[in-house]
């Protein structure tokens, strides 16, 4: 034994083996994605919002508190401090340009920056993925170097709220963009993306390793607080298992919540590896809730969605299955969000449920109607994700002792968001979640003009087929209310509104798990979309 | 042989043009697309965004007519852009490419170097202790589901020893791709030496038992010549088929290996472009696998005609 374990080691030592990096300037971040681009507005990967956060800065975003706060720019323009202006049915905005910010290569970030972006977001052929903002900006007007005036063409209650228009630096795209239809192939960003001037976050891109890992430095140029590290490295390891192994083995340090483990990994991995990590738990704005095809003739009863929600024991299920970690939804907005209201809930009720179902016309057990059908219902997923799997097994069991027939016909996620949801074609129901951010309007997934059909090109997301007047009035109006406190009351009414009619079941809000070193401080969950690293400057090693 | 050249060449032109349509029609058939799959991941793309995008990436167009306008393009040497990377799909595939090679390379022939004499030597004494030991190597290789193997190596290795990194190509800065490389390597190796080794085996006894191995031995050839000379040289054939059909890998990948050790190569970047519908890499990365199984299998007729002289060329 003693001779094979120095044969071991000598050719290890052939190979080149040393001891793994451990410094504590340099953080090595573990993520399951690699973006497929950096440009800051093709394509949206939640991996290429993770890196960016390092490197450059939104002008506006929302903070791990859920406030609208500038970032790249100096003040929000509200009408109150009269850097808004109404015109008509729009708004004119003014911001003015951190005074200090600077690109990677020395140039400053201009006035000028802002309206090539803009240019380039206008762009049909540029290829990005949500142009909506820039086509709303109607002009901008350069007041000086770093101030700037956007007319947008319609008057909303988040009109400051400008976190995708994207600052490009006009000094190194212009050319690029000279051919628009090419500009996605040319650009700085896939050509050169280490290039110090495409940065002016607190970290620079300093190498890209494709489908493998992202090296970030310091950037000198960076106006803020001095980071900490001398390096952060993102590696992108897809398998989540191969994951914690890599954390335990010390090649990564942490795993970012957002593009991480899911809850119960995370759980397993916290009782096996706790004492040597901090794992914190976010509820986020993954609303897992249960779709219905609201045509079926079932399901268009509002007392049968009622009863299947009372029949459904949810405390106990995320308890269960989840520690608690994953709070329970009780309607479509988190209870984190400043709008949400409490409003009428449906705690696990069965007698309840069996009376409602029995006053809809469905008896005995299993329960069939007066026609003697039973009340059998189809259960989709996405085919392979654990958690809902495991979750569509307690559903099936309790609505079983209900007496309703529940089957599951799993589909992958492709087919499930490439076709049966988009198409109309569910004929039950499907479990799955909505992602939103913070006062998120839900005109998308309960307005009635957004039920996909074919003659609207099968666009939209109330893929149930959910119709209500008052619903369509109430987004309406709360798109365009600037007063808070009667936003309030009609977000309050919707909330009502959605709680009895229950056009969707709300199931939980998932949580984001980040598993951190002990070693490290600053790290603020946000749990919404905008990725904890918009303050990597605040975070550091301590002990 | 230049005519016989000539026609397989020309049998490997026309499965090309097939497979190229065929890749094409299957990524079209498959269901919704990569905007519907973005719609449901970002909530604030706009109907009008999917709309646009669907027909700035040709998605709105016929299907047919598509292909046929790749053709063209490909024909003329140019495969197009990737949609996914925004870049020239051979310079995407640049990198992972010689990545793959690497590793399936330095896998297949740690595997053939390994189960070519293991097989050639059980094959000699079938039923003896070597034979049996050899076997049960064997099945303990082509029973083990790579994924688990390969975690299992990283758990030794990389978390308990702590001898070798657990993923990734090599460390930022470079140098250490050979440590980077064992874990990998290693769990494609064992793997594949399990079915080396079964095909040398059967292939040694099938041969050993033909009337012209007895003429060789009465004519008083020593028992090694028989084999090494004769026997091994015969008995290469069929595996030199399965190491040809095997060559196509060599450009493919191994998409669960690739994945567990985060090791990028060609595995996850064909997955990767048939998922997300992006055509000329999908395109580019599965014809470049088949045209070299193509030309391996064609290496392997004229390999045949090296190994068996009964084997001539008309």
């Amino acid at each position: 034994m003693p001779t094979l374990r120095a044969l071991a080691f000598a050719l290890l030592a052939l190979i080149g083996l040393t001891g793994p990096v451990g410094a504590k300037d340099e953080l090595v971040i573990g993520i399951t994605q690699f973006p497929s681009t950096l440009h800051p507005s093709i394509d949206s990967m939640m991996a290429k919002s993770y890196v960016l956060g390092m490197a450059r800065r939104p002008f506006t975003a929302h903070d791990a508190q859920w406030r609208l706060v500038c970032m790249l720019c100096v003040e929000l323009p509200t009408l109150e401090n009269g850097l808004a202006k109404i015109e008509g049915k729009g708004v004119a905005l003014t911001y003015a340009i951190q005074p200090k910010a600077t690109w990677g290569d020395g140039t400053p970030v201009t006035s000028k920056d802002v309206v090539f972006a803009w240019k380039v977001g206008r762009e049909p052929t540029t290829g990005l993925a949500n142009q909506e903002l820039y086509t709303r900006i109607t002009a901008i007007d350069v007041v000086d170097e770093r101030t700037f005036t956007l007319h947008v063409d319609r008057l909303t209650f988040d009109y400051n709220a400008i976190h995708d228009l994207d600052v490009l630096p006009a000094h190194l795209e212009a050319e690029a963009f000279a051919r628009p239809a090419e500009y996605n192939t040319r650009t700085t960003y896939q050509t050169n993306p280490t290039h110090p001037g495409l940065w002016f976050g607190p970290y620079r891109v300093a190498e890209v390793s494709r489908g493998s890992h992202i090296v970030l430095e310091p950037n000198p140029t960076w106006w803020g607080a001095k980071p900490a590290f001398r390096r952060i490295v993102v590696k992108a390891i897809e398998n989540t298992q191969a994951m914690e192994a890599n954390l335990l083995s010390g090649s990564i340090d942490m795993i970012a919540g957002e593009l991480g483990l899911s809850v119960e990994q995370a759980l397993a991995f916290e009782k096996r590896n706790g004492a040597r990590f901090a794992v914190t738990y976010k509820p986020a704005l993954f609303y897992e809730h249960i779709d219905m095809n609201l045509s079926n003739p079932a399901l268009a009863d509002r007392r049968v969605r009622q009863a299947l929600l009372l029949g459904l024991d949810r405390e106990t299920m995320t308890r269960q299955l989840f520690e608690g970690r994953q709070p329970v939804a009780h309607g479509m907005l988190s209870p984190l969000d400043s709008m949400h209201a409490e409003v009428t809930r449906w705690p696990h009720d069965p007698a309840r449920a069996a009376a409602l179902l029995d006053e809809a016309g469905w008896k005995g057990a299993p329960r069939r109607n007066a026609k003697g059908e039973p009340l059998a219902l189809e259960l989709t997923t996405t085919a392979g994700n654990r958690t809902r799997e495991l979750v569509e097994q307690v559903l099936q069991s309790q609505w079983r002792k209900l007496g309703v027939d529940i089957r599951i016909r799993n589909e992958p996620a492709r087919v499930l968001f490439g076709e049966t949801l988009p198409r109309r074609r569910l004929s039950g129901m499907a479990l799955y979640a909505w992602i939103s951010s913070p006062e998120n309007v839900p005109r998308s997934t309960l307005h009635s003009s957004m039920i996909p059909a074919e003659s609207n090109g099968w666009s939209g997301q109330n893929t149930g087929g959910y119709v209500n007047p008052e619903v369509d009035r109430l987004i309406d109006a709360i798109e365009i209310e600037l007063d808070e406190t009667k936003r309030r009351a009609l977000w309050r009414d919707l909330q009502e509104i959605y709680a009895t009619e229950l056009p969707a079941l709300p199931l939980f809000w998932r949580a984001e798990a980040h598993v951190l070193p002990l070693w490290l401080k600053g790290v603020a969950p946000t749990g919404h979309l905008g990725p904890t690293t918009l303050w990597v400057e605040t975070w550091r090693p301590e002990g | 042989m230049l005519r016989h050249l000539a026609g397989r060449i020309g049998q490997s032109a026309v499965v090309l043009l097939i497979m190229s349509f065929v890749v094409y029609g299957l990524i079209g058939l498959m269901p919704g697309d990569p905007i519907d799959l973005m719609i449901s991941s970002n909530p604030k793309l706009t109907p009008a965004d999917a709309e646009r995008l669907r027909h700035l990436y040709g998605l709105d167009q016929p299907l047919l007519g598509r292909w046929w306008a790749w053709l063209g393009a490909a024909l003329s040497g140019d495969f197009g852009h990737s949609r996914l990377y925004a870049r020239p799909v051979l310079e995407v595939m640049a990198a992972p490419l010689v990545n793959t090679l690497l590793l399936m390379g330095t896998a297949l022939t740690l595997s053939l170097a390994i189960a070519l004499p293991l097989g050639v030597l059980a094959g000699t004494r079938p039923g003896g202790w070597f034979d049996r030991a050899a076997n049960l190597l064997a099945f303990a290789g082509i029973s083990m589901p790579v994924f688990w193997l390969g975690l299992m190596l990283i758990v030794l290795f990389a978390v308990r020893l702590g001898w070798l990194p657990a993923s990734g190509v090599e460390t930022v800065g470079g140098g250490d791709r050979a440590r980077h490389m064992v874990l990998p390597v290693l769990t494609l190796a064992l793997a594949g030496i399990g079915q080396h080794l079964r095909y040398m085996r059967a292939a040694m006894i099938e041969t050993l038992r033909q009337d012209w191995i007895r003429t060789a031995r009465a004519k008083g050839l020593s028992w090694r010549r028989v084999v090494l000379r004769h026997a091994l040289r015969h008995a290469l054939t069929p595996v030199a088929t399965v190491v040809a059909l095997e060559a196509g890998a060599l450009f493919s990948g191994a998409l669960i290996t690739e994945t567990v050790f985060a090791w990028p190569g060609m595995g996850k970047l064909i997955y990767d472009s048939v998922m997300g519908n992006d055509f000329n890499l999908a395109l580019a990365t599965l014809l470049l696998a088949t045209a070299v199984t193509l030309a391996a299998n064609v290496a392997a007729d004229f390999a045949y005609a090296a190994l068996d002289p009964r084997i001539t060329w008309r």
